[in-house]
């Protein structure tokens, strides 16, 4: 069974959680005592509904504003598939939540409240969804309900919207438009009647038959090594298993390898996933491989092919997303963990900064703050072994780390 | 759309749970698992022998004991220490009620469920552990849904949800101060459902207190409540022999039981797909208040 995975980010008010708490509904996926409760907490709210939205709100602050701050995970399934959606708030100064939300997801879900249609905000998901290629965009037009259902502002929004990719800088995923109302569940799990007008899938329907790409297969192979297995116990005497997780690509039984950074050669003599012997591993799996020689490899490693293993860089130049209240300060070493690894990393230069909204460059701001986006150059102390985010993303990000604070204060894209 | 059978596990959770167990054991020094007995600790020491082997789980297993199990619980936990060779550490609660630390509730809802945390607390800072594994899931609870993978504490053990690390991609950030400690959640991403199917796949021994048992309970607020020296009852509450079995396995004070025949896996599985009440709604101990879970996780609770 395949999990997919999908962000939604939106506004305040444009009934994001309602759509989450109606995804819900409709799948049964809400179980009785908390339905009870929903409606406890709807009635003590004075209203004459039950709120779904508050099905997804989980903090104490969230309730008393009735807005999301942090990233919450959701979970339904169907007969199908698995899914998890990452909830993230909307608002510029949630920017990091919602890079952070989106980091792992195949879907990106943005909502757009039909009387208002394209706001601010709206160019910020577009922005996030292109900077971290998520390959599928969801554009929901919610609330149409109180548009009177009208197909001429439906066309308008998406008119609207293709404008808005046509001036984009980056590669536009896959996008879909549906017509929605999430509080009456019109074309959320099942179809309109209403809308009648609109003869698509509705979300779930859409969501359903999203194919998975297994193109990490595609991409050049990467296993990254997180602990060397040697049990010394009589039965496994000479074992020496390399405990990993395959980032990209696969590898099978008698390929033959490199180890960096040592950039010694061997093969592979098993493929193991605790008492099976595998022939392949794919993009994702953790396994423990052996290989034929003795060669020096150990937590970090990380083994490719040698037709096409990753460079070793040391001078990076990236996109990053600042998520620390301290601003970014040129010359400090912050440590940089690309995968598992971490090294010294300095900031050598601010190249520019990008208007998250607008998608304008601004080159006289020379600082990066909290929430803000822009291009970087850094030096490390030791080579990472990465691939550009653009041509393999499982293997293009990193992190910078304050080594005073030990916070996580920035996520970084490899140009 | 109907809720059909969802009776495949999701393998891509399991390759992330032994990703997140392998990082754990590199990243720290001294980590723990904190073994309650029930299906989700069970589900982390499989993983954890799958992730390691064919080496030794390298984490022991930390049990805080309330005093107030279910004796089926400890039975369960002594069998599966001995059968895979597992380093098992229990602190009592009984111990810090003896120090004065905590003081034991009163009234008929006395539970030791919220004393534990002191013990936790205790034996972490004695243990000197910097990394305690955990089966929380996200889909238990709306506070639980915030909660990070690597999740740091401060030196008072408390979680403050508003100065959590981001978690980028796959990337684990567990730099920790000294004093610091950091919860770590290899199965957030797992629901009870997925849980039960790991266990059916991977043909996992669970306690019997989770099938189908004829037991002494009594009935109060809409609840069946096991029936035992540990609770106390009013004179109106008169225990009764019922067949029920347990969704979660906690405290005999703060676990209801549910009116079940299922005495198979497969039964429980199907029972769950039909279920009513969510997993929670037959823990007694967070029907306090709608923020009873936040509050417990801040003050360090599992």
């Amino acid at each position: 069974m395949e999990v997919l995975r999908i962000t939604t980010s939106g506004s305040v008010d444009d009934g994001k959680s309602t759509l989450i708490g109606r995804l819900l509904y409709d799948t049964h996926s809400i179980p009785q005592d908390k339905m009870e409760a929903l409606h406890a907490a709807s009635k003590r709210k004075g209203l004459d509904f039950t709120d779904l939205s508050l099905l997804t709100d989980g903090l104490v602050a969230e309730r008393e504003q009735g807005i999301t701050i942090d990233v919450a995970h959701i979970y339904f399934s169907t007969p199908s598939r698995k899914y998890i959606i990452a909830d993230t708030p909307g608002h510029i100064e949630y920017t990091r939540n919602m890079v952070t939300g989106a980091s792992n997801a195949q879907v990106s879900l943005i909502l757009i409240d039909a009387r208002k249609g394209i706001v601010e905000q709206t160019y910020r998901h577009f922005f996030i969804a292109g900077l971290l290629r998520i390959p599928y965009l969801v554009v929901c037009v919610n609330k149409m309900d109180l548009v009177e259902y009208s197909e001429a502002r439906f066309n308008q929004i998406v008119e609207d919207f293709q404008q808005m990719i046509a001036s984009a800088t980056f590669k536009a995923p896959s996008i879909k438009f549906i017509p929605i109302s999430s509080l009456y569940g019109e074309n959320v799990a099942a179809r309109s009647e209403k809308i009648n007008w609109y003869s698509g899938d509705s979300l779930l329907e859409y969501l359903e038959q999203i194919t998975f790409d297994h193109a990490d297969n595609s991409h050049p192979a990467r296993f990254k090594v997180q602990s060397v297995i040697r049990p010394k116990t009589e039965a496994y005497h000479d074992f020496r298993g390399f405990a990993g997780k395959v980032v990209s690509g696969h590898f099978n039984v008698g390929d033959e390898i490199i180890s960096l950074p040592s950039q010694q050669k061997s093969k592979i003599k098993t493929i193991e996933q605790f008492e099976t012997q595998l022939t392949t591993a794919e993009a994702r799996q953790s396994v423990v491989i052996t290989l034929e020689d003795e060669i020096d490899t150990s937590r970090g490693s990380m083994l490719s092919k040698p037709e096409n293993a990753p460079s070793l860089l040391k001078e990076i130049s990236a996109q990053v997303c600042w998520m620390d209240q301290q601003k970014l300060v040129p010359g400090k070493a912050y440590l940089l963990q690309h995968g598992i690894n971490r090294v010294k990393a300095k900031v050598q230069l601010i190249e520019h900064v990008i208007d998250v909204t607008s998608n304008k460059i601004l080159e006289d701001k020379k600082e990066l703050g909290l929430n803000d986006i822009g291009k970087i150059t850094l030096k490390t102390a030791h080579p990472i072994f990465a691939d550009s985010y653009d041509v393999n993303p499982a293997n293009g990000a990193f992190i910078l780390i304050d080594e005073f604070s030990n916070s996580t204060v920035a996520v970084g894209f490899v140009a | 759309m109907t809720n059909k059978i969802q009776w495949e596990f999701p393998q891509a959770l399991e390759d992330e749970a032994i990703y997140i167990l392998r990082e754990t054991a590199a990243q720290f020094e001294r980590p723990a698992i904190l073994f309650s007995g029930g299906k989700d600790s069970i589900t982390i020491v499989r993983l954890a022998q799958k992730a390691f082997y064919p080496g030794k789980v390298p984490f022991p297993l930390l049990h805080i004991d309330t005093g107030h199990n279910f004796p089926e619980t400890i039975q369960f936990r002594d069998w599966l220490v001995e059968s895979l060779g597992l380093d098992l550490i229990v602190r009592n609660v009984q111990d810090s009620i003896d120090q004065g630390k905590v003081q034991e509730e009163t009234g008929k809802y006395a539970s030791r469920n919220a004393l534990q945390t002191v013990t936790l607390l205790d034996a972490i800072e004695e243990l000197k552990f910097d990394a305690c594994i955990g089966g929380a899931r996200r889909d238990e609870e709306k506070a639980r849904a915030k909660e990070r993978i690597f999740s740091v504490r401060d030196e008072f053990g408390q979680w403050n949800a508003k100065m959590q690390r981001p978690e980028l991609f796959d990337m684990l950030n567990g730099k920790i101060h000294l004093g610091e400690n950091v919860r770590v959640f290899p199965i957030s991403n797992w629901t009870e459902l997925d849980v039960w199917n790991y266990i059916r796949r991977e043909n996992l021994q669970i306690p019997s207190i989770y099938f189908s048992h004829e037991r002494e309970i009594i009935e109060r607020d809409g609840m069946y409540w096991p029936y035992s020296p540990f609770l106390n009852t009013t004179e109106e509450e008169t225990p009764f022999r019922q067949k029920v079995r347990f969704r979660t396995v906690g405290d005999m004070t703060c676990t209801a039981a549910v009116i079940s025949e299922a005495d198979k896996l497969e039964d429980i599985i199907s029972e769950i797909l039909e279920a009513k009440i969510s997993e929670r709604g037959a823990r007694i101990d967070d029907k306090r208040s709608e923020a009873a879970m936040e509050k417990r996780k801040q003050a360090g609770y599992f």
